[in-house]
């Protein structure tokens, strides 16, 4: 990185050497060369680490109700205090880091692939076959994303299954339309013919040469869908479609007791918003750290 | 109190002059635009005949008049009905089948044309013997009735094919408006998307999905009333919304009912600028076990989840919370026809003792083989109190290790999954307008008697009990009826459990004053009665 | 060129009538329906007679097919039908709800632009230092708030300022006047919900803006325009701002459609009568027909904001058009 003008100049050869480098020394490396991704990254650890041994840190069951212990503000027993039903918030919000990345972890991966696999097949094979799976997705992409995912919420029912699959749908087609558009430039490079008229079979055309060479843009978009799908998954809630109590999640702690409460227990609104913000925060800069780095030219659109 | 109750039965007999229906206190002044917030979105059509929604009556029933109704300066009275068309409540004759009104005389509606008994028979036959094609909500309930005529312009006579003590309340239905006999004949569909009535109030204007707004109807037949200039209801289906309006002033008051937490705040941030009214009130949720579901069919498995659930502890806490309150069985615990605390004790799920329910439930669980039951709460995506109730409930049942999930469903998908039997167990609700408790445990009538009724049992038994209590004249057998079908209802089969009953809680800005709180927001809405202390518009 | 502006508007129609046939088939697998819900909400009983004959009235017992088919030459031919709800034309009932939603739309963009293309010039301008790293901090932060929180605290804050000031508490009215008659009750009702909505979009269109304009300085014209010697003022106004631009004024084409989609939560928070709260009241009823307009309004919206800015790109890249 010589100049701010033209550090972005000297990336392919960064990038080629970030390859051979160790995990460790590339780690490293992407730490002084995006510390805000690296806040991100850490962030995001932690929230994972925390969701993951909810059991063991959470000090209280997450949806006992204790009704001695209604609306209490916080205190050295309930750090972060309590909600209407007694029920201890910092407890909430810990297990709510498992629901949050559940369905912000499942719908991206699944709804990536769905994507990956669609574009990819829709660039290579081309013909009629894209030309309707095109229209497929201009379909499904001219629904706005909540309000697709408002009535499959409606017609399957809510729950945290349920939600997954709301929020998967709509973010096939907006990561098969980036992949295909990537993939359809190396689709026009010669190499690819090449291997057909070697008699490479279809899916091993597909899976050697044209993934690995729309990988950059998939990461990219994987990372991003995380965050949407938790703000997804947290907008849902709030409409009180999403996730059902008890189950502990941020959006539908946010949701009810939340407003009901504003003014006389504020915490019950503050901390899980804050968990939400922070959550996609992390991801996000960890995703914006990782676009610079794998592909500075990618814009976003 | 009760010299004043007494001139209001005398001034809506008689038309008296307008002190003669206030509270005592002080006189009712004049004027002022009454500010209020309607819980709802705006109501689907302006037509109280075909409609079922409170929002409905909130924002129309201040421009109708009715035949009949709870009597306004005492609603919290389960029993006493007064006139508001008619000039005498009627005693039945011909063994009770034949009830003949006289209707009052120089009544206008709003456009100027008289009212007479003419359009009160054509707006009551239009709701009993709708005309093909015809919406009526109610229908149903006057399924008693044989005839309605008006033989001259002051006589409405309704034949009845039986004599029950049921009729009378039913015709206190707030959502009976009178329409005009000339209008209905020529579009019987008129009502739907306009408004012309003979009430207090003349409507101005409807803003679509906003307000509502009306002014005072000079020519109203209740000397005096209304004392208001006008009013503006104005819809918002947020709580916080409608808490925060009341608070800032932006509105004077709600009528449905808030819950503790938002009417604590109220009274917190705003001290005496604002008075709190509280009734309970003829609503209750209630639990149904589906029985076309194993292992739902299996008595035990019921008992064990009524057993389980304390609802003597759980009401004072979750009152705290919800707007929930009373224990009660399935008649509405303000009704001379419900049970006492110490019948009710003798009911599975109403024991006193906790620990010997929940050890009974147990046992029962073991019997039945279902140590480990696992079931899923359908409930309804409305907060106040369905959800809160539903979230104690999945608590309670833990206590006797069965795990339960909760599948909430917006109002639509809920309905449906119960009439299609798609559910272990489901909090519903019973919430009727006028009280008449007769009427309203119809609902706990099997599926082939209560379209309503979604726990798929079958129980001639039951229909029988039913049967015997609506055509009983006399009280006490009628009461002693009624615990009998209470009984078997839910002791017996344990075929559905009344989980609470509601709790009216209506905040006011002070300077507002004579509407009454009844035992529900279905009734008393004509606005005719309040009036305003400083002139202040909200 | 005519070639691919007509190829371009004629796939408009698949489009189209495909979100038709998917929001009618999603409509109607939904449970239960319009009838129910206007019959059953009020928790008291409902004769089963009554659903049947409400089914007839709103000619839900027409056979699907036909049903569908009106839908599509109804939309086509500018003729929604009315709502099943209300009995109001559907027309009247967006329309009336409009205004508020357009406006708070409206306001939030000129906040989005006020706030995103200087700062994010600036980021670009001064990529990697603390500068750049508070802006993309913001940005992200714009983008992880979820609105409706952000909506609640604010409400939440306004209120407990004013009654520590004041005393009294104040709230944003509720009830929508139009500009034109009140501007100042008007504007204090839109501000709120236009600066939580505003953020978001901002923020989008900040990163949007700081991207486009490192594309842009790199090029060769501002290289040469800065080897010329030209003062980087005028280098980064004439030259760069205004080629960085059309990306960013697409971003916030496109944003503007989906802004409208945004607005269904932020409406909830705010008791807000615009189409956003019409779309959750329109799905809660299963009011077929109305859903099915506003559905088709936004997919329109959409379509054809893309639709413009392909041919804009057309227009200006001519080897899109020829190929």
């Amino acid at each position: 990185m010589s100049t701010t003008l033209d550090g972005r100049i000297a990336l392919p050869a960064d990038e080629a050497i970030v390859l051979h480098r160790s995990y460790w020394q590339a780690t490293l490396h992407f730490c002084r060369r995006e510390p805000l991704g690296a806040v991100g990254a850490v962030l995001v650890l932690i929230i994972a680490i925390t969701g993951l041994s909810a059991e063991l840190i959470a000090p209280y069951s997450p949806t006992a109700n204790d009704f001695a212990a209604m609306t209490e503000a916080p205190s050295w027993t309930h750090w972060l205090g309590t909600d209407q039903f007694g029920r201890d918030l910092l407890s909430r919000i810990i297990y709510g880091a498992r629901t949050a990345l559940i369905v912000g972890l499942t719908s991206a991966i699944v709804g990536g692939f769905a994507g990956l696999v669609l574009g990819v097949a829709s660039a290579y094979f081309g013909g009629r076959l894209d030309l309707v799976f095109q229209r497929i997705f201009d379909v499904v992409m001219a629904f706005p994303l909540i309000i697709m995912a408002l009535a499959v919420v409606a017609i399957f029912g809510t729950g945290v299954h349920n939600v997954i699959v709301a929020i998967t749908i709509p973010l096939i087609p907006r990561c098969a339309r980036v992949v295909r558009s990537s993939a359809l430039a190396i689709r026009e490079i010669p190499y690819v013919d090449a291997a057909r008229a070697c008699g490479y079979s279809h899916s091993r055309i597909i899976l050697r040469h044209m993934v690995p060479n729309v990988m950059a843009p998939f990461l990219i978009m994987l990372t991003a869908f995380v965050g949407q799908a938790i703000l997804a998954e947290a907008s849902l809630s709030y409409l009180g479609l999403g996730v059902q109590e008890p189950t502990p999640a941020w959006g539908l702690m946010l949701q009810g007791g939340a407003e009901e409460y504003a003014s006389t227990a504020p915490w019950i609104a503050i901390f899980p918003g804050l968990a939400i913000a922070l959550t996609v925060f992390g991801v996000s800069l960890f995703g914006d750290a990782l676009r610079d780095v794998l592909d500075p030219k990618l814009r976003e659109r | 109190m009760r010299s004043a109750l007494l001139a209001a039965c005398i001034g809506a007999v008689l038309a008296t002059g307008p002190a003669a229906a206030d509270t005592g206190e002080t006189m009712p002044k004049r004027g002022g635009t009454l500010t209020y917030m309607i819980p709802a979105d705006a109501p689907p059509s302006l037509d109280g005949h075909r409609e079922g929604t409170f929002a409905m009556l909130h924002a129309l029933a201040p421009f109708y008049s009715v035949l009949m109704r709870v009597n306004p300066e005492n609603p919290s009275d389960t029993t006493q009905f007064v006139c508001d068309l008619c000039t005498a409540i009627p005693k039945p004759t011909d063994d009770g089948k034949t009830y003949t009104f006289k209707i009052r005389t120089g009544v206008k509606f709003h456009d100027g044309s008289p009212l007479t008994a003419a359009d009160v028979a054509a707006s009551w036959h239009k709701i009993i013997f709708p005309p093909p094609g015809v919406l009526s909500a109610r229908q149903d309930w006057w399924s008693v009735v044989d005839s309605v005529e008006a033989p001259d312009t002051t006589t409405v006579v309704f034949r009845l094919k039986f004599a029950t003590t049921t009729f009378l309340p039913s015709l206190a239905d707030p959502f009976a408006f009178i329409y005009s006999k000339a209008i209905l004949d020529k579009d019987v569909r008129w009502y739907e998307q306009h408004v012309m009535g003979s009430g207090p109030f003349k409507f101005v204007a409807l803003d679509i999905g906003q307000s509502m707004k009306g002014e005072r109807n000079p020519d109203y037949y209740h000397k005096g009333k209304p004392y208001l200039d006008g009013f503006i209801g104005i819809f918002a289906d947020k709580q916080v919304v409608r808490v925060e309006a009341i608070h800032s002033g932006r509105a004077a008051m709600e009528f449905r009912g808030l819950p503790p937490s938002a009417i604590n705040d109220l009274q917190r941030e705003l001290g005496d600028k604002v008075k709190v009214q509280t009734h309970d009130w003829n609503c209750g949720n209630v639990v149904t076990p589906n029985q076309r579901r194993k292992p739902f069919d299996d008595v035990r498995v019921r008992r064990a989840l009524l057993l389980a659930v304390d609802q003597w502890n759980g009401a004072p806490a979750l009152s705290k919370i919800a707007n929930v309150r009373t224990v009660g069985g399935i008649v509405f615990p303000g009704s001379p026809l419900a049970a006492t605390k110490e019948e009710l004790q003798k009911l599975a799920g109403f024991w006193p003792d906790i620990e010997k329910s929940r050890a009974e439930a147990r046992r029962l669980l073991k019997e039945a083989g279902q140590e480990n039951l696992q079931l899923e709460l359908l409930n309804r995506n409305v907060d106040q109190p369905y959800k809160y109730v539903g979230t104690w409930l999945v608590d309670q049942w833990s206590k006797i290790g069965v795990r339960a999930t909760q599948r909430v469903q917006p109002t639509g998908p809920w309905l449906q999954a119960m009439r299609t039997g798609d559910f272990d167990v489901v909090v519903e609700a019973n919430c009727n307008s006028v009280v008449n408790p007769v009427l309203d445990t119809h609902k706990y009538l099997p599926r082939v008697r209560s379209p309503v009724n979604y726990g798929g049992y079958n129980d001639p038994e039951l229909i029988e009990i039913y049967e015997k209590m609506l055509s009983e004249g006399d009280f006490d057998r009628q009461r002693a009826l009624m615990r009998q079908y209470e009984a078997r209802i839910i002791d017996t089969m344990a075929d559905e459990f009344p989980m609470l009953w509601w709790y009216r809680m209506i905040p006011e800005r002070s300077f507002v004053h004579g509407w009454k709180i009844g035992p529900s927001h279905f009734i008393n809405q004509d606005l005719s009665n309040i009036w305003l202390d400083e002139g202040q518009n909200g | 060129m005519y070639q691919y502006i007509a190829k371009r508007v004629l796939l408009v129609f698949p489009t189209l009538i495909g979100a038709a046939a998917l929001v009618f088939i999603l409509m109607r697998l939904i449970p239960g329906d319009i009838c129910l819900v206007r019959l059953g909400s009020g928790g008291g009983s409902f004769d089963p007679h009554a659903i049947d004959l409400c089914h007839a009235e709103i000619g839900l017992d027409r056979p699907l097919i036909v049903q569908f088919l009106s839908f599509v030459w109804g939309f086509f031919s500018f003729d929604f039908g009315v709502s099943m709800w209300s009995g109001k034309p559907v027309s009247l009932e967006i329309l009336t709800r409009l205004p508020i939603s357009l406006e708070i739309a409206l306001l939030a963009t000129v906040i989005a632009i006020l706030i995103a293309v200087p700062l994010g010039t600036i980021s670009a301008l001064k990529q990697n230092t603390w500068i750049d790293v508070v802006v993309r901090t913001l940005a992200i932060g714009g983008i992880a708030t979820p609105s409706f929180w952000l909506g609640i605290i604010s409400i939440m804050f306004v209120l407990d300022i004013t009654n520590a000031i004041s005393g009294t508490p104040w709230m944003p009215p509720i009830d929508y006047v139009p500009i034109w008659r009140d501007p100042i009750r008007n504007l204090s009702m839109a501000f709120l919900p236009a600066i939580t909505v505003g953020y978001r979009y901002a923020a989008v269109s900040m990163r949007m803006t700081r991207s486009a304009m490192l594309e842009v300085l790199r090029e060769d014209y501002i290289r040469t325009a800065r080897a010329k010697g030209l003062i980087e003022k005028i280098v980064i106004n004439r030259h760069a701002l205004k080629n960085a631009l059309l990306p960013v004024v697409t971003v916030i084409g496109i944003e503007f459609a989906f802004l409208i989609g945004g607005l269904v939560v932020t409406e909830q928070v705010f008791n807000l009568n615009g189409i956003g709260r019409l779309f959750v009241q329109a799905v809660q009823n299963q009011d077929y027909t109305l859903t099915q307009a506003l559905v088709m309004l936004t997919v329109a919206i959409f379509v054809f904001s893309n639709l413009i800015v392909d041919l804009m790109y057309a227009w200006l890249d001519p080897r899109i058009r020829f190929a």
